[in-house]
Formats: structure tokens, C-alpha cells, sequence
């Protein structure tokens, strides 16, 4: 049983086990998804306990209980206790709904609607440092507006320590975790609706 | 900010696709990069040589992708799955994403109208019951906070659907928050770059 399985409830020979099973590929490698961006044999310059920070807050935007108690335990754990009060704080002081944000200027421009402000108190900022406080700066623009892209993100990003190769990573534990966090919720949802 | 060829409506048309960060260059592609594209024609394309910056992050994504979307051992059609690509790609605002995958759609299903529809009037457009139903599903998914429930299970099996299609809906639509994220972020759609051939 994997951490989708896991989190859903899915026993071996459920229905939903059998479900999971007929896209066995995906389900191996959305696991495996799982494990090289959490908790990779070499993390490089993006730590192990950075990313279970990441990963707290981002399953903290998404509001969805049994993925966001999973990531803030694992976080606890990689990270500690200090940590993981921090990044909770941090959740609860930038909460907000979406897909929101702007398009580039023409016809869509009258679908645009504001974007969420991503501000720390100064307490939780300096808890968290400048190099996190960058990464989640970066994860709740991809979360809540991604639409918002621009090249000026990434300057911020660069300054305060995150190099090439992990904003790669970054950009994929955010975006995978998006992915997770929906299948666990969809699933558990079909799962209570036989 | 977005450049001035930047295309600003969705379309089915083919445009390319500019990164915001240095991809790696393809004389520095090794044979684990080369692993990890799984598809040597892929190290021409800009996106794939970016997300080789993560060679094992990106392998496991594409495996997980190619599965979700082309087993097509019962469960959903592909004009289905492609439509919730289409639909979560149209709410989320990826107009490069969207115009890949609502070709894809208007193609399997034979049903260019609809799909243009959607990409006109957004994911509230009425496309049928069926793909209603479908677009509903996705949309739900991919809100924040999320509102998908039963009523959207209930929803696809009156469409007909089976449980192993409705989770082809669900993982299509969730791979979609992943594969448009990092399209919306790291780069930007151009109509002045030749299509790269970066499908998702």
C-alpha cells in the first residue's frame, strides 16, 4: 500500500484496490513520484526537511484534512516541531481560494480576478528564514494563481538561494503535490460512494 | 511579464513554448537525462530539457502521465480523458496546455464545435450531458478548496460511466493541476516559436 492508498484507506483486494490496480503503472510511479521528490537519495541544495515544509504548506493551501495532517506529521518528523509550527502559521496567515490571477492582456483580460497577497507575519517569517519564506512565496503563487507566471519570479527566488536545478524541483513537488492531493481526494470520494 | 507574441485566447492552434529558466543544453544531456526523457525525441524540446534538471522527478511523472492518459485498457475513452485535460487546463487559465489537449479532444471524439465552445465560453459552456458532467468533475477537482463530491460520482455513472472511468476522470483532471503548473510557471506559450512538441 502506497501513500495514495494510504491516505484514501484502500485495503488489499477492495474494490478500490482493484481500481487502483487497473492503471498499475500510474500507481507505481505516481508513488514514485512521491518518493524522489520528497525524499531522494541525493536532495542536493533542496534539504529534506525544506521539502516536507513545502509539501505542509502546500496540502495546508489545499484545505484537505488527511493529506495536509500527513504532511505536517512527516514534517514534524524531517523537520521538527518548530518547523512545523511555523509552516502551519504560515498556512493560516496566506489561506485563500482559487484558480484566481490575470491573463496576458486582450480578450481573457475580463476574466481576470485578483490574486490572493502572500504575507508573513514577521515572527513567522524569520522562523521560517529567507531561502522557505522564497519557496513559499513561489508555492502559493503556483497553487492558488498559477496564471500569474512571469519571469520576474524567479530573481526573488534566485536571491534568496534557490538555484536552477532546484526551482526544477521545487516547481515539480508543488505542482506533484497538486496531483496528489486531488487523486487522494477524488478517490476517497468515490470510495464512500459505492 | 507576458511577451508581445504571447497568445491571449484559448486556442486549438499550435504555438511554441519559451522557458523563464536555462534548460539544460542538449550537448549536456546524459544518458540518465536521456533515461528520463523516455522519449529521445523529447531532447529537442525546450520544456523536457528544463525539467531534466530533475531527471528522476521528471521519468516518474512521465510514466505516471503516459498511463493515466494512453492505457487504454477500459475505463474512459481517450476523447474523455482528454477533455478533463482540456477543461481543468481552461479553469486553471494554461492556454498552452489547453490547446494541445483540446486538439487532442476534438480529435477523438469528432466533436470540434463542443470543444471549441469551451474554449470560448470557459468551463461552464453546455457541451452535452456526458461531458457536462465531465467538465463538472474536473472543475471540482481542481478548485481550491475542493468541491467535488458524490453528487459529481453520481453525475458520471447516470452519464454511463463505470468506477474505473470515473477515476480516469479523477486522475486525468489531478494530473492536470501538475502538468499545467509547470507549464503555466516555467515558461511562457509564444506564436513565434516553432510547436516544440512538448505535449504536457
Amino acid at each position: 500500500m502506497d501513500v495514495i492508498d494510504t491516505l484514501v484507506g484502500i485495503v488489499p483486494g477492495s474494490r478500490m484496490d482493484a481500481l487502483r490496480d487497473g492503471r498499475k503503472v500510474a500507481r507505481t510511479h505516481a508513488q514514485r513520484s512521491y518518493e524522489v521528490l520528497l525524499t531522494p537519495t541525493t536532495p542536493g541544495d533542496f534539504g529534506i526537511a525544506e521539502r516536507f515544509a513545502v509539501a505542509a504548506y502546500v496540502a495546508g493551501l489545499h484545505q484537505a484534512p488527511p493529506t495536509a495532517a500527513h504532511y505536517s506529521e512527516a514534517l514534524a518528523t524531517h523537520g521538527g516541531a518548530a518547523l512545523a509550527r511555523a509552516v502551519a502559521a504560515a498556512v493560516a496567515q496566506t489561506l485563500a481560494q482559487g484558480p484566481s490571477g490575470a491573463y496576458p492582456p486582450g480578450p481573457l483580460s475580463i476574466e481576470d480576478t485578483p490574486a490572493p497577497v502572500f504575507a508573513l507575519s514577521p515572527e513567522v517569517a524569520a522562523a521560517l528564514g529567507p531561502k522557505l519564506v522564497a519557496g513559499l512565496a513561489h508555492a502559493h503563487y503556483l497553487v492558488l494563481h498559477p496564471r500569474d507566471a512571469a519571469p520576474s519570479r524567479f530573481p526573488p527566488l534566485k536571491a534568496a538561494g534557490w538555484t536552477d536545478d532546484s526551482i526544477v524541483s521545487l516547481s515539480q513537488l508543488v505542482s506533484f503535490l497538486a496531483f496528489q492531493i486531488r487523486v487522494v481526494a477524488g478517490l476517497g470520494v468515490l470510495a464512500a460512494t459505492p | 511579464m507576458p511577451d508581445a507574441t504571447a497568445p491571449n485566447v484559448f486556442t486549438r492552434a499550435q504555438m511554441g513554448w519559451v522557458s523563464f529558466v536555462e534548460p539544460l543544453a542538449e550537448s549536456a544531456l546524459t544518458a540518465q537525462h536521456m533515461a528520463a526523457l523516455i522519449d529521445a525525441a523529447r531532447a529537442r524540446s525546450e520544456y523536457f530539457r528544463l525539467l531534466a534538471r530533475d531527471p528522476d522527478a521528471l521519468e516518474h511523472r512521465t510514466r505516471t502521465d503516459k498511463d493515466i492518459f494512453y492505457n487504454t485498457q477500459a475505463g474512459a475513452p481517450r476523447a474523455d480523458r482528454e477533455l478533463a485535460a482540456a477543461a481543468v487546463s481552461r479553469f486553471n487559465g494554461c492556454i498552452y496546455c489547453c490547446s494541445v489537449h483540446a486538439r487532442f479532444a476534438a480529435t477523438y471524439a469528432k466533436r470540434e464545435a463542443d470543444v471549441d465552445r469551451l474554449l470560448a465560453e470557459g468551463v461552464g459552456a453546455d457541451l452535452g450531458e456526458r461531458w457536462n458532467a465531465i467538465v463538472a468533475a474536473s472543475v471540482a477537482l481542481t478548485a481550491i478548496p475542493m468541491t467535488f463530491g458524490p453528487e459529481h460520482v453520481a453525475r458520471l455513472r447516470a452519464a454511463g460511466m463505470d468506477d474505473l472511468a470515473i477515476s480516469d476522470i479523477i486522475q486525468a483532471a489531478s494530473f492536470f493541476n501538475w502538468a499545467n503548473r509547470l507549464m503555466l510557471s516555467l515558461g511562457e506559450p509564444s506564436a513565434d516559436r516553432p510547436p516544440n512538441g512538448a505535449a504536457r
